[in-house]
């Protein structure tokens, strides 16, 4: 078995056990990994780390999420 | 040549004067925007505050997060566009305030003990017996494995769901300093599981 196989509570106990970013650094490079993804750039390979981090830290995932939303609106308005 | 040198922008809120003033008027009108979206988007969990109270709610965050934002302009790079640098700002301290205000009156239970109810937050009765011994090796990790910090902290965050910058309040410390300690623990969770014969260890 493989973290990718564990029940959702066990890989949030777990973690992937992938190297990841902490909160300050997730902080420093959220924008530019935003902006690369929107731009449909390899962003996981230009900002390693983050994605690891996010799928671990909820309260950074949600200020992903929120970054990543109000860039859209900003650009379909 | 710094990016004050080349930032319309930075350049523009690094001048002294009149200059600085509008800009300055002009990073809170953009900080204003992205903490209102902030707190309106998360508005179903504070059924309780009015319009107002939500609005005034963002104006508290764009104001902390103009004051980020001028304290730390050194460190913008120009690594993305300057507004979604400065977005950034205003939808932590918006989400930070509406996840403090969301908790604010609830009950924040940091018993270590509370691990326990892992057995009624982990797998079914359908599920495999290899998850059931997984979870079993699970518990016993929790048990012996980590140090009361760092059960307090897991079990907050994980079976608890308390968001790690509440947690952070609550225990004195901050945000970036409890998430280590919940990596850390997870790390020495996930050596005890594999020692025990569960999880394929990744390079």
């Amino acid at each position: 078995m493989t973290g990718r196989d564990l029940d959702p509570t066990l890989l949030r106990l777990l973690g992937s056990g992938e190297p990841e970013s902490d909160c300050d650094e997730c902080f420093a490079r959220l924008d530019r990994y935003v902006e690369l993804e929107l731009a449909g750039a390899p962003a996981d390979t230009l900002v390693p780390g983050l994605r690891a981090h996010l799928a671990g830290c909820p309260t950074c995932a949600e200020e992903h999420e929120s970054l990543h939303a109000l860039l859209e609106l900003d650009s379909a308005s | 040549m710094s990016v004050a040198d080349t930032n319309p922008d930075v350049s523009a809120l690094a001048a002294p004067g009149i200059r600085r003033d509008e800009a300055v008027a002009d990073l809170h009108g953009l900080l204003l925007r992205a903490a209102r979206f902030e707190v309106f988007r998360r508005r179903e969990f504070l059924p309780q505050l009015s319009a107002v109270e939500l609005d005034e709610l963002a104006q508290e965050a764009a104001d902390d997060a103009a004051v980020s934002v001028l304290r730390r302009l050194d460190d913008f790079r120009g690594e993305s566009a300057f507004r979604t640098w400065a977005y950034k700002f205003a939808l932590l301290e918006a989400s930070v305030k509406v996840r403090r205000r969301v908790w604010r009156d609830r009950e924040v239970t940091l018993d270590p003990e509370r691990w326990e109810s892992l057995a009624h937050a982990g797998p079914g009765p359908d599920d495999d017996a290899e998850n059931a011994a997984l979870l079993e090796a699970v518990r016993d990790g929790i048990k012996t494995a980590l140090t009361p910090r760092q059960r307090q902290v897991l079990v907050a965050a994980v079976l608890e769901g308390i968001p790690i910058d509440v947690l952070a309040e609550r225990l004195g410390s901050n945000r970036n300093a409890i998430y280590k300690v919940l990596h850390d623990a997870r790390r020495r969770l996930r050596e005890h599981v594999v020692a025990a014969g569960f999880l394929e260890v990744r390079e």
